[in-house]
């Protein structure tokens, strides 16, 4: 694909000149498809599609990017200038030495497996299932919103390199998604799939995977029940954690402080730094010996997979923390050599008009060896909650707070009643050396979300995180106000 | 641009047959960005993007598409064309639209400003320069911004904006830094001498060791960028006319009338006194003002043409998601200078950081402090405050626990470019707060 754009690349890219000037083009080709359907009144379908190229030099120590939707050999030779221009204008006081990062050479394609593609759907049957959700939330006097979606995103990827890399991806997401807002004597409540918490690649099939039909009644009778449940209660206790807000758990107080470029300082202006130092990687305790967190980019049907990451490192799964010692980085080969720090293929962009920085793409808890009954017998007292609904830490991923839309007490070993706007707050340092029991593959979970902001200027990216229900000990929670 | 947009328009105007009709919104910009850190050039680069999203109507059903445009007219009138047949194959499966409400009457406009900037690196330069030596991490993000707007009846509206934004920290050590920025739409060396002095002066400050607070209520004062990080959470459908309707906003029992206010707030879209175009994605123009708050009391909206049609309401202007782009609030009494004699003992908080709801429901809002955050201790900075996470009501902020506002109301440009660079800002005062609660 696209070789009529790499062709013209190719004519327009000067000679390598003798001090080894690297050049790179990125051409990204998105297809996004949003359908909506709320209290029965289909929004206005919207779709994009768009097209254009990033330019990367390196050369002469410094470094520059150019990004262009003019896909003609002008636009391709003008954007290899601008980058060219900042990559000389700035080689003198760049923060890192271009020429000691050694860029990869990779070759290949890969596609996600995909058994029914989105584009083979007929609208009227994407309308239809939207309808049947409709259905089957019903209608009841108490029920004030609701909104069943598909938001498809189609990712076309060409990555070449003056240094003979020449890699092609496919990559194809789906992420169905549901809400229902209840309310009843001056008390409103929220049940939902948690702003498109199931969010993965595939086709079509992603829609039966995502089982919300079969969620749907449940999220309706407990938005009804949550209506009169009493507030959370207060106090220290233990927390079981529901795979919905362990992806939330993972991605802020693991993810983001383990990402190189934050360790390295990049983010400080913005998405902040981390309580991680470089000597910690190697012997840090991060959890109990229940904790095992890999990054795993070979997972076909996780929303965050790939086969190589935007500098076209090879995407491989690893160990990020084993037995709950911290062994490995969030970043890539860049940042690796910046470091000294082991790191991942995780070297990504949001699209074409942005430069690749550190991301999480699929950072996953493994699963353990407990039932999710004999993770609720083993707790004398505390809570069970489900569903990410507000999220908040410091700027070093440490101090947190977080709060589900449902919480279920548990008392002597067993789950009772619901308890609504449950909240709870720790350190990341701390909290999860709590970590008491970990679930098993009946409870895992594989989850994801198109949200995830970061880096100047800004990006918004896929991540994926699969996790088992999990239980921490001597936790911090709470109710509303 | 504006040229390739009417001929883009006058192309597309020719294929329109029978009933249709379309509205066609154009946003671009050509940006120059410049990541530093350590006092350093981390990543610089250029970005030229421009996209049109076609809305195509016809007897009540209307569905949109976005198109990358490339600047190769043949391809982009190909790209438009095939968006057009796209559209068309689409819109016999949908039912009509009950909540489509369409811009009936022209109203045109044109708000072109140029300005002469210097090139990027040369800002990049001076950045570095007056940094000094210091650890010094931020962005330089400059260049042009446009939005433009055509629809069937021959409205025709332009916008464009050449601008710029440094923001950047001074880091004195890990999470203690002063936060500063400097943008508009003139550059003046000097003003970034006087910012980087301002900077520095409080660095100095940070300097001094850290003082960890215990949890429990204190007397704070808020600065104009911390109260926009409040702000920042209530725009995530707290203004909205369609939260507010369907109980889902975090205001709407201050729209109900059960909650309001301290008498001195007043909020308003000021779109007069704001750098964002004053029309919107649909072609409905934007009012100068529209109040939100009044003495207190929440008397307005932010209302789609989406959620107008629905709801029995007029418009606004306000675009689909029905946040304010240029939300302003009037400044209150406190003498500039004074801010920390009258604060006396308690917290400075400089910014405040990953504002949320822990009870949206309540208003109960929750973040952290930081950068530059102090312990005042009888007007006087005793020491800098090692951050700590507040979890306080939007009473307890500006409501009853609001004890005044500072007499001046900055101007702060958003510095967000997600997706492109922001035309969004808040004019805000500082709010002095009796008691605001810290809990770890």
């Amino acid at each position: 694909m696209y070789d009529d754009i790499v062709a013209r690349f190719r004519a327009v890219l000067p000679p390598q000149s003798s001090d080894g000037a690297f050049v790179s083009l990125r051409i990204v080709d998105e297809q996004t498809d949003l359908l909506g359907l709320r209290s029965g009144v289909l929004e206005p379908p919207s779709s994009r599609r768009d097209v254009g190229a990033m330019v990367t030099v390196h050369r002469n120590g410094g470094l520059g990017y150019a990004a262009t939707s003019d896909l003609r050999g002008s636009g391709l030779r003008q954007a290899i200038e601008k980058a060219t221009d900042w990559a000389e204008q700035t080689s003198n006081r760049a923060l890192f030495d271009t020429r000691a990062i050694a860029m990869p050479a990779p070759t290949g394609t890969y596609q996600t497996p995909v058994k029914r593609p989105w584009s083979d759907v007929p609208v009227a049957e994407r309308v239809a299932w939207l309808q049947h959700v409709g259905q089957l939330i019903g209608n009841d006097p108490r029920i004030v919103d609701w909104e069943s979606s598909l938001f498809a995103v189609l990712t076309r990827s060409r990555y070449v390199t003056s240094h003979g890399a020449d890699i092609y991806q496919e990559l194809h997401h789906l992420a169905p998604d549901v809400t229902i807002m209840a309310a009843a004597d001056g008390v409103v409540q929220k049940r939902s799939t948690g702003m498109r918490g199931f969010s993965q690649q595939g086709g079509w099939e992603v829609v039966a995977r995502s089982q919300i039909e079969s969620l749907v009644p449940r999220f309706r009778e407990e938005a009804f029940e949550l209506l009169t449940a009493p507030n959370c209660p207060s106090g220290t206790m233990h927390l079981l954690l529901d795979p919905g807000q362990m992806m939330l758990q993972i991605h802020e107080s693991i993810g983001h402080p383990l990402e190189l470029d934050r360790i390295l300082g990049d983010e400080r202006n913005y998405a902040g730094r981390s309580f991680v130092s470089p000597e910690m990687f190697g012997s840090y305790r991060y959890g109990s010996d229940l904790l095992n967190v890999t990054f795993d980019p070979t997972r076909p049907e996780q929303f965050a997979s790939y086969a190589w990451d935007d500098d076209g490192n090879p995407a491989t799964r690893q160990h990020i923390i084993q037995d709950g010692i911290l062994v490995r980085g969030l970043g890539s080969s860049t940042s690796e050599q910046r470091s000294g720090l082991p790191g991942v293929a995780s070297s990504r962009a949001t699209s074409w008009n942005r430069p690749p920085i550190d991301r999480m793409a699929n950072l996953n808890v493994e699963p353990g060896d407990q039932s999710f009954e004999q993770l609720v017998s083993q707790v004398e007292r505390g809570v069970y909650m489900e569903t990410n609904t507000s999220w908040s830490i410091d700027d070093s991923r440490n101090k947190f707070q977080f709060g589900c839309e449902l919480g279920r007490v548990i008392e002597n070993g067993e789950l009772k009643g619901l308890v609504r706007t449950p909240n709870y707050r720790g350190i990341s340092a701390t909290f999860w050396r709590n970590l008491a029991g970990v679930g098993d593959r009946s409870t895992f979970e594989v989850l994801g979300t198109p949200f995830c902001g970061k880096g100047e200027p800004n990006q918004i990216i896929r991540v994926g995180h699969a996790s088992p229900a999990c239980l921490f000990a001597n936790v911090a929670v709470f109710g509303g106000a | 641009m504006r040229s390739w947009f009417d001929t883009l328009t006058d192309h597309l105007s020719a294929q329109i047959r029978g009933h249709e009709g379309f509205t066609l919104y154009l946003s671009g910009e050509s940006s120059e960005f410049a990541r530093l850190n350590r006092g350093r050039v981390r990543q610089p680069g250029h970005v030229q993007q421009c996209a049109v999203t076609l809305r195509l109507i016809d007897n009540g059903r209307h569905a949109s598409q976005t198109i990358t445009l490339s600047g190769d007219p043949a391809d982009d009138r190909a790209r438009l064309d095939h968006a057009v047949d796209n559209l068309r194959g689409f819109l016999p499966h949908l039912p009509a639209d009950p909540h489509l409400l369409v811009a009936e009457s022209v109203q045109s406009s044109s708000d072109a400003m140029a300005s002469a900037l210097p090139p990027a690196a040369a800002m990049v330069d001076d950045l570095l320069k007056e940094a000094d030596g210091n650890d010094l991490v931020g962005i330089v993000a400059s260049g042009t911004t446009v939005r433009g707007f055509a629809n069937h009846h021959g409205q025709r509206n332009w916008f464009s904006r050449s601008g710029f934004n440094l923001d950047w920290c001074l880091v004195h050590d890990a999470d203690k830094a002063v936060k500063a920025s400097l943008a508009g739409f003139t550059y003046d060396r000097s003003a970034l001498h006087d910012e980087m002095a301002r900077a520095r002066s409080q660095l100095a400050t940070l300097a001094r060791p850290g003082r960890t607070i215990e949890p429990g209520a204190y007397r704070a004062w808020l600065t104009p960028s911390a109260l926009s990080e409040i702000f920042g959470v209530l725009h995530w459908g707290g203004f909205g006319l369609k939260s507010l309707e369907t109980g889902n906003s975090p205001l709407r029992r201050y729209w109900s009338g059960e909650h309001h206010l301290d008498p001195r707030v007043e909020v308003s879209e000021d779109i007069a006194h704001g750098i964002a175009p004053d029309f919107q994605a649909d072609g409905f123009r934007r009012p100068a003002r529209t109040s939100l708050f009044e003495a207190g009391r929440m008397t307005g909206a932010m209302v789609s043409p989406r959620s107008a049609q629905e709801f029995g309401r007029s418009t606004n202007g306000a675009s689909n998601g029905e946040s304010p782009v240029s939300l302003s609030m009037a400044a209150g009494d406190i003498p500039v200078g004074e801010e920390l004699a009258r604060l006396g003992t308690g917290l400075y908080i400089g910014n405040l950081w990953y504002t949320n709801f822990s009870d949206r429901d309540a208003c109960r809002i929750t973040g952290m402090t930081r950068f530059a955050t102090f312990w005042v201790e009888d007007g006087e900075i005793v020491a800098p405050v090692n951050v700590m996470r507040f979890d306080e009501t939007l009473d307890g902020l500006l409501g009853a626990g609001l004890e005044g506002l500072s007499a001046h109301a900055a101007f702060l440009p958003s510095n967000m470019t997600y997706g492109e660079r922001s035309v969004e800002s808040n004019r805000l005062p500082g709010a002095l707060v009796k008691a605001m609660r810290f809990t770890l």
